[in-house]
């Protein structure tokens, strides 16, 4: 049975990643790709990996999509021809195909219990010794946040890097006076709409929906933060799920009624402040005697400072992450503004 | 005193790198270019520290998060990656001495905060490759750097709108590249569970005889070939170093390839072993050719460039060429060429294009034909340029002789024809570099002024710090023990590592 899952859904994820390469219309390309995402995130479920199946339908399939269509709206959706089809990419993927396919003649099968991996002497302390040394049951967590925190210290600095990338570009438009134009998006035009329609008043039903939904939305992006120590879960996926309830919220009402709430500065304290908590953190260890990043010093029981250390720098990825996806999305949609037409 | 030395080595990497997200913060024109000169200033310190340390008293290691290796991550300071580290930020720094009206000239004042953020971003990225011993943290590192270079060099837009396009072009096959390499490491993993770098490089040699194992060497390679921009995968250094702002190419000219060349010497070192890597699977005939053509077609492409930040970036190309023939003769000598190098080629080339940056500040060009008559007009940054084109050319008494003499003494030591090939292909590369430079230096000099040619004499903001680096660099000419004694050193400690 779960040979045929995995052949099942391999298939369909040849043909949905061609059926993406295939088709013209880059709003169906953008659906297409959203479920290549979902059907990636069922195959690392198959291969137990659903900590990763998480974050892949939370960032792959949602927010992604969601981007790709905020770009949509302002780029259109009809592909301009290509002028002449070049072989060499081709030619290039294909060789790098083979390459993989070559690699995986003398690998160790799947799940097996003599691979490298498993019987390397990390997994056996991570699988061991971790629910002791640091005392909680999601190993994944363990890993991710104390073994290798430092990993994810960086990958929270990626995410930082990508939102200042954006906002660095995509403001580069407003070239002479910024200020100024800033001023204009947040107080002229915004007060104008507010006499005349909000967000699109004619759509009842997406109204009535998402204020039911965005709730729980929030509530559930809690739990997967907090419960990240237990079960699946953590910082990126609640980080995500977070600023998805914020951008419904926006895509339906409106950005400028979103802005008020969480205006561009303020994203930008939470983004800078993500990062600092988690740093902040290391520090502390290090003031306390210990190394960056050393939990066990934060407090005088070692398994209640990982506890702490953990609840901390998965906040600080959580923070980051909802604030970088948030900065992401008003630098796309606030170009959209700027051009007399909203997102939605 | 005993706490920061302890920690230097993830004190230089989270200063700059906890440091971004304050300045991003930062508003206005001096605090943002102060802030982060003060923490790439610290970061040099730091990075000075653990070389003396690490040269009198060997390897440091540093277990983040209290982990001991291979459980956790570990840094590793050892004579090259401390001197690498040396060469970056103190790069780093002295580009900023020169920052602040540069870049005040061309990106709009209010991204001044995030602009410097993402140089912190890049600095720390560059330095956390190095020190690093653990290969999934190289990776996450290189993402780090990926991503704030693309922006900064997309940063030079508002001056010229083909930067996004040189951006987009080194982001797409930058991001080929990152994901060769993070293949790669995930096929080592696979076939060693371990991602600490001593640990693989342990494990090695009962593994490197399977099919993974040589899929992740040609993906590492491969992906590192990209990074640093060696012939034929160059073809996005030119645009980006042309379009990008001033003292962001100064910046990367010396330091982002020469981090990929770091990351080569490490994997054929000190992971794969040099038994492997030459003798198995026959790198020196790979990259031999490969050094030899990028020196010689890339310094003679370089002559005919219209734009002296081109004409400077293909000229970077080719030296990368010298340092890839260096690596690839697979002894201590080229191995000591290499290194050495790599120090003498980023101070030479980051004044370079400090000098050029101060021609655009005052003229508004780097095209070389308006250009013509700024020998007379800017008389200290035009001899600022010539003396550094004599570096690059590699007259005595300059950085690039004592690379070049190291170079043709360990290609000779071969004592066989292609030895003697090498060394005539190095020195008719160097003529080639004589036309490019005297090129530009005929017409700077010997041409007359346009009409209403505006722009006279660089501020002295910017003439200090190009100063700085042309005077260093005939220091490090001159007196040789630093550059030469730690490249010698950090040779022969990877040479004895396995």
């Amino acid at each position: 049975m779960e040979e045929f899952t995995d052949i099942f859904l391999m298939l369909l994820l040849v043909a949905g990643s061609l059926a993406v390469l295939y088709v013209r219309n880059l709003f169906v390309a953008t659906m297409l790709l959203s479920a290549v995402s979902f059907l990636m995130a069922l195959l690392f479920v198959t291969l137990d990996a659903v900590d990763v199946a998480f974050t892949e339908a939370a960032v792959g399939a949602g927010i992604s999509t969601v981007l790709y269509l905020g770009t949509l709206a302002l780029v259109g959706s009809s592909e301009r021809p290509a002028a002449k089809l070049s072989v060499i990419p081709l030619l290039l993927a294909l060789s790098v195909g083979g390459a993989l396919i070559y690699a995986t003649f003398d690998m160790p099968v799947i799940g097996a219990a003599d691979t490298p991996v498993q019987l390397s002497n990390l997994t056996k302390r991570f699988v061991e010794i971790s629910p002791i040394e640091i005392g909680i049951p999601n190993m994944v967590t363990s890993v991710l946040a104390s073994y290798r925190g430092f990993d994810t210290f960086g990958e929270t600095t990626v995410v930082f890097t990508a939102a200042i990338g954006v906002l660095l570009i995509l403001s580069q438009k407003h070239v002479r006076r910024p200020e100024e134009d800033e001023v204009e998006q947040s107080g002229l035009k915004p007060a104008a709409k507010d006499h005349g329609q909000v967000g699109s008043p004619h759509d009842l039903i997406p109204h009535v929906v998402s204020k039911v939904l965005i709730p729980f939305i929030l509530l559930f992006a809690f739990y997967v933060q907090f419960h990240g120590d237990f079960g699946p879960g953590g910082g990126f996926q609640a980080g995500v799920i977070m600023a998805a309830g914020f951008i419904l919220y926006s895509l339906i009402f409106g950005l400028h009624i979103t802005k008020k709430l969480l205006p561009l500065r303020v994203v930008e304290l939470f983004l800078a402040f993500g990062v600092l908590l988690y740093g902040g953190v290391g520090v502390a260890s290090m003031i306390k005697g210990g190394n960056f990043l050393d939990y066990n010093v934060l407090s005088a029981d070692p398994v209640a400072g990982q506890h702490l250390g953990i609840l901390l720098v998965e906040l600080g990825v959580g923070i980051t992450v909802t604030a970088a996806m948030l900065a992401i999305f008003y630098g796309f949609a606030g170009r959209a503004q700027g051009r007399g037409k909203d997102v939605n | 005193m005993t706490f920061f030395m302890s920690h230097a080595p993830v004190l230089a990497i989270i200063i700059p790198l906890m440091g971004a997200p304050i300045c991003a913060l930062f508003r206005g024109k001096t605090a943002p270019w102060l802030f982060t000169l003060i923490l790439s200033g610290i970061a040099f310190a730091y990075s000075i520290d653990l070389l003396i340390a690490v040269s009198a008293n060997g390897p440091i290691s540093y277990e983040i998060g209290g982990w001991a290796p291979p459980y956790g991550i570990e840094y590793v300071a050892d004579p090259l990656s401390a001197f690498v580290m040396v060469i970056i930020s103190g790069i780093s720094t002295g580009v900023l001495l020169y920052a602040k009206d540069s870049i005040a000239n061309e990106v709009p004042t209010s991204r001044l905060g995030f602009f410097f953020a993402a140089y912190l971003l890049a600095l720390t990225g560059m330095m956390g490759i190095t020190v690093t011993g653990d290969a999934f943290n190289i990776f996450v590192f290189l993402e780090i750097t990926s991503l704030s270079s693309y922006v900064l060099i997309a940063m030079g837009a508002r001056q010229d709108r083909r930067a996004l396009t040189a951006a987009f072009q080194y982001l797409i096959i930058g991001t080929i590249g990152a994901t060769f390499i993070l293949i790669g490491v995930g096929l080592l993993y696979v076939m060693t569970g371990t991602l600490n770098i001593a640990d693989i490089a342990d494990k090695f040699d009962s593994i490197s005889d399977t099919r993974p194992i040589r899929a992740a060497v040609g993906f590492l390679i491969v992906g590192i070939a990209i990074k640093l921009a060696m012939f034929p995968f160059h073809v996005w250094l030119p645009n980006a170093y042309s379009y990008a702002p001033n003292i962001v190419t100064a910046f990367f000219a010396g330091t982002a390839t020469k981090v990929s060349v770091y990351l080569l010497i490490r994997f054929i070192y000190t992971v794969f072993g040099a038994d492997f890597s030459f003798g198995t699977v026959y790198l020196t005939e790979l990259l031999l050719p490969l050094g030899v053509i990028a020196a010689l077609s890339m310094s003679v492409v370089a002559i005919f460039q219209d734009n002296l930040k081109r004409l400077l970036a293909f000229s970077s190309v080719a030296q990368l060429g010298y340092i890839t023939i260096a690596i690839a003769l697979a002894t201590e000598a080229g191995l000591t060429a290499g290194i050495l190098h790599i120090f003498n080629h980023a101070i030479v080339k980051t004044g370079l294009f400090l000098t050029v940056g101060a021609m655009f500040f005052a003229t508004g060009t780097t095209s070389i034909k308006a250009l013509a008559g700024v020998g007379q007009r800017m008389p200290m940054t035009s001899f600022g340029f010539v003396l550094g084109g004599l570096g690059l050319i590699g007259i005595p008494l300059t950085p690039g002789f004592i690379s070049k003499w190291y170079l043709i003494q360990a290609v000779l030591e071969r004592g066989d024809y292609i030895g003697y090939g090498l060394a005539i292909a190095i020195l008719l590369s160097s003529i080639f570099a004589v036309i490019y430079i005297w090129r530009v230096v005929e017409i700077l000099y010997f041409h007359p002024s346009p009409e209403g040619a505006k722009g006279s004499e660089a501020p002295l903001s910017l003439l200090i710090p190009c100063w700085i680096f042309i005077l260093g660099s005939f220091y490090f000419g001159i007196e040789t023990s630093f550059n030469v004694g730690f490249a010698e050193q950090a040779a022969q400690f990877l040479m004895g590592a396995r």
